[in-house]
């Protein structure tokens, strides 16, 4: 309990990036913090009331003096920035091979579900060695994932999807808190990322599995909350198979209100599968007619993601970024990234 | 006894249209502000102590602590703070005015504060609220179950406060400075709190109507934040920051100007880089309005939109190091004597230059992804907060007292309350900063054990702050009935203020006063006669 580290466990491949860069700030902020240290004690001393310092050509301004204060902090400022920038963008990007799991956070604890099944509560086992993203969404409040020995964090936002991902490096149980404050229990929402050898999480995995896997039970609600009988292969309502769906591109309609107004390409990632669930009228697919009932309110998260991950079971493959949440996916109409850059009200724009 | 003796009712006092009076019932004000926020701190610090919660009840006692304490120190005393007070008092009688341009609704703003005081007050007696100052949806609005209606109408109401009063600076500092008294030739001090008005004006409004919309989502169930009703919680925040993030602003700009001053008074010599010094104070107030998303860096925002306000809150920081660099200028073959102002200065310099440069750490995008919302945050915000606006403010007190009151207070008191504040603020939030990048969430009751040591020797270092804050209380009272008579310029500094009577009469000026030279003519005094003794000397 005495001892003072400075950095939490490194147990993540961003740990070692973001941590030099911090030492990079940290000389330059000490750099900066010593040298007006030491120039206003020395001035303060040296020139000191009665002191007999040559005081000689005193000057009130000098434009070079200035413009050295603009130029060195910007330069050094845009380095910063750019070093910071790269991190940050490996931060915000998955590989495709990630492993994916979903969690729910609500006051005051996390769930997590495993694509094969299992699930748990303030607990996260994974494998050292591969990358992981979650999927992440909230049933109330906003909440915070954040695991400090990874230099990982991600809000969790009701209404929509967010994503993290992280690589980690190191067998051990790392701490996992909520750092978005979320109500009285907030301090205590939170628990362990287990991160164990490979072969070790599989025997975990068949270990707790009690069932046949996320995309299996979303299999058996597409069939329960009736989205078969439109979408099925041998409906009668003209609704778009899902088939293949996910990770391709899709055409909207630039109007969901009307068929002639033109198209727009978007990705089929989490979010529009989880927005056209709950707000069917917002993104029409071309050539079809906005029929679907919005199944907002009626479907729990939990179900939604078991939804989700059925829609992507049947999807093409394993697609490569699907972030848009991040204002990131490659095929995105323009009007559609203007509202992303606000924050990503896309996911969440209009009522319904 | 000037403006203090003109009459002595409560009535007189209570009814004033007097800058300066009405200055001191701001300062009175906020004072009982700031010690009802610090007792809340202290319940924080001590609850701190163990990794279990003991001291209070719950956690949602705990939770209501931190919210009040952020909403009285943030709403209440730094954002009103030196410019209600200092302002008040000083932006007349240094631009050589009979008072601000509109007397009767600068004691209207009074009032408003008062009553949007006793609003949050009401809040706090009948049952707190738990959401922190920072109210962010849909928790505030759907979930919550305490008093956040009352709580944010009063920060509604001290709102129009602010921005009265700082219609009344823009006005004043336009129509009614002395002749001669050209733009550049305005004391840094008025630059600074011009600035901290344009600020307010266009930014409070903004607060307001997000209280508006808070409000009405909480009573009437409209899905404006809340997605379970069709709203988005992310247009809380983008709304929140852009007031929020100017008001840092609004707290620490007229700072800048009371350190001008001090500074070059106590350097005898004029402020170094005067024009850049204004354009700095000018520059931060616009770019300050940019800059609004880089405290939602892992809210989910786009990454290109983080990228421009991460590359923006780089360049914000520029022309607040412009601000370090001249003061430091300043000093260079000046005549330095370090008096309590001067070390509350000096403090000042310090502690702010930590503060922003750890702001760098936050601006970096992929370090703030690890440290947002921890401890370090909270560190790096208190050093501009309290290391910065509340060094300022005693520093200005100090320097003003005697032209306030008339009276010398005890300047070996002063002195060791300067020091006593500067190593007890070290200690109290230099361990935050290694305990937010160890991983401490902030706004947290309870924590693993193994962060009891720094939370321990954090909670040590704020007895020794509160120990510096309540010695000039003290002292500074006694000064009122021993304290050695001031006369109008007891530290021999220029500017107007200095010119009048200590206390200014009622009038402030007999006569009026016509300006012609520019601020900090300090050199032109006694540099030369200095000089040439020393050189004299040399000859000899
Ligand atoms: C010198 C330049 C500065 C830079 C580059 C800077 C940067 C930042 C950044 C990026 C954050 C967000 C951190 C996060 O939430 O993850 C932040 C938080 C904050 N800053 Fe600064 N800052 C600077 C100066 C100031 C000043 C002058 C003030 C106040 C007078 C201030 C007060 C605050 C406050 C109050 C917060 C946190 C608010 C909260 O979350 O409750 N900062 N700063
Ligand atoms: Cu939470």
């Amino acid at each position: 309990m005495w001892e003072f580290p400075l950095f939490p466990d490194s147990a993540s491949t961003f740990a070692p990036k973001v941590d030099a860069l911090y030492i990079g700030l940290m000389i330059v902020s000490a750099a900066f913090t010593f040298a007006f240290c030491f120039f206003v004690l020395f001035f303060a001393v040296k020139y000191r009331r009665g002191s007999k310092a040559d005081r000689s050509n005193i000057r009130d301004s000098s434009p070079l003096a200035e413009a050295i204060y603009i130029t060195v902090p910007t330069l050094i400022g845009i380095g910063l920035f750019m070093w910071g920038a790269i991190i940050y963008f490996e931060l915000v990007s998955p590989p495709g091979d990630s492993i994916e799991i979903y969690v729910t956070g609500k006051q005051w604890m996390w769930k997590a579900q495993h694509p094969e099944g299992s699930s748990e509560i303030n607990e996260l086992h994974i494998p050292a060695g591969k990358p992981v993203r979650l999927i992440m969404t909230s049933e109330d409040v906003i909440h915070s994932y954040y695991i400090p020995d990874f230099r990982a964090k991600q809000d969790v936002l009701p209404g929509r999807y967010t994503s993290m991902w992280f690589h980690p490096t190191k067998v051990g149980r790392f701490r996992l808190f909520c750092t978005e404050y979320c109500g009285t229990e907030h301090s205590r929402m939170g628990g362990w990322v287990t991160v164990m050898e490979p072969a070790a999480y599989e025997a975990w995995l068949e270990g707790s599995s009690e069932t046949t896997g996320l995309a299996a039970e979303g299999e058996a609600l597409f069939r329960q909350y009736h989205c078969s009988g439109c979408h099925g292969a041998n409906s009668t309502v003209k609704a778009p198979p899902l088939e293949g769906v996910f990770g391709g591109p899709v055409p909207l309609l630039n109007d969901p209100k009307d068929p002639q107004s033109g198209s727009k390409i978007i990705v089929a990632d989490e979010r529009y599968v989880r927005d056209s669930i709950l707000r069917p009228m917002e993104e029409v697919v071309a050539g079809y007619e906005p029929l679907m009932p919005s199944f907002a309110g009626q479907i729990p998260e939990d179900d939604l993601l078991k939804l989700v991950s059925y829609i992507k079971s049947i999807g093409r493959g394993r697609q490569t970024r699907t972030l848009t949440d991040r204002g990131m996916s490659e095929g995105e109409g323009a009007a559609s990234n203007i509202t992303d850059f606000m924050g990503g009200t896309s996911a969440n724009g209009g009522t319904n | 006894m000037g403006y203090l003796g003109a009459d002595y009712t409560i009535k007189s006092w209570l009814l004033t249209t007097d800058h300066k009076r009405i200055g001191l019932l701001y300062m009175i004000s906020i004072t009982v502000f700031f010690l009802l926020g610090g007792a809340a701190a202290t319940l924080l610090r001590l609850e701190l102590m163990t990794p279990r919660g003991d001291v209070f009840g719950s956690p949602d006692d705990y939770n209501r602590s931190f919210t009040i304490h952020g909403v009285f120190m943030v709403f209440f005393f730094l954002i009103p703070g030196v410019p209600a007070v200092l302002g008040n008092f000083l932006i007349p009688l240094m631009i050589g005015a009979r008072d601000l341009a509109f007397p009767r609704l600068n004691l209207m703003s009074w009032y408003i504060y008062m009553i949007g005081g006793l609003f949050t007050l009401y809040a706090l007696v009948a049952g707190g609220v738990d959401t922190g100052w920072t109210f962010y949806t849909p928790y505030s609005t759907m979930f919550s179950n305490t008093q956040v209606i009352a709580a944010a109408l009063g920060i509604f109401i001290v709102g129009f406060s602010s921005i009265l009063t700082a219609l009344n600076f823009i006005v004043t500092i336009h129509t009614m400075r002395a002749p001669g008294m050209t733009w550049l030739r305005l004391p840094l001090f008025i630059w600074a709190h011009y600035a901290t008005s344009l600020i307010i004006v266009l930014g409070t409004p903004v607060l307001a109507i997000t209280i508006i919309l808070v409000a009405v989502e909480r009573l009437f169930k409209v899905g404006i934040f809340d997605p379970a009703y069709g709203g988005d919680p992310l247009l809380f925040q983008h709304l929140f920051w852009f007031y929020s993030h100017p008001a840092v602003y609004i707290m620490i700009l007229p700072s800048f100007g009371v350190i001008s001053e001090i500074v070059t008074a106590f350097a005898r010599k004029k402020i170094f880089g005067y024009s850049f010094m204004a354009g700095a104070l000018l520059a931060i107030a616009v770019l300050g309005f940019l800059v609004w998303g880089h405290h939602m860096f892992v809210s989910s925002q786009s990454m290109y939109a983080g990228m421009i306000f991460s590359v923006l809150s780089f360049l914000v920081a520029v022309p607040s190091g412009i601000k370090v660099f001249n003061w430091t200028a300043t000093l260079y073959k000046g005549s330095v004597s370090f008096k309590t102002p001067m070390l509350y200065a000096l403090g000042f310099i310090g502690l702010f230059t930590i503060g922003g440069l750890t702001g760098l750490v936050l601006s970096t995008m992929a370090t703030d992804v690890h440290v947002h919302d921890t401890y370090f945050v909270v560190a790096h915000f208190h050093y501009i907060m309290v290391g910065g606006m509340v060094m300022a403010y005693l520093g200005g007190l100090h320097f003003w007292w005697p032209k306030i009151t008339g009276r010398m207070y005890s300047e070996f008191w002063g002195a060791l309350s300067a020091l006593t504040v500067f190593i007890g603020f070290n200690l109290t939030f230099f361990p935050q900063f290694l305990l937010g990048y160890i991983g401490m969430p902030r706004r947290y009751y309870e924590y693993p054990e193994e962060y009891q040591v720094l939370n321990v020797m954090s909670s040590a270092g704020a007895s020794v702050l509160a120990v510096g804050y309540m010695m000039p209380l003290i002292y500074l009272m006694i000064s009122l009935k021993v304290g050695k008579i001031a006369g109008p310029n007891p530290w021999a500094a220029s500017g107007l203020e200095w010119e009048t009577s200590s206390p200014p009469p009622t009038h402030n000026f007999l006569d009026t006063k016509i300006v012609t030279s520019g601020p900090y003519d300090y050199e032109l005094q006694e540099f030369a006669d200095m000089q040439r003794e020393v050189q004299e000397q040399g000859i000899v």
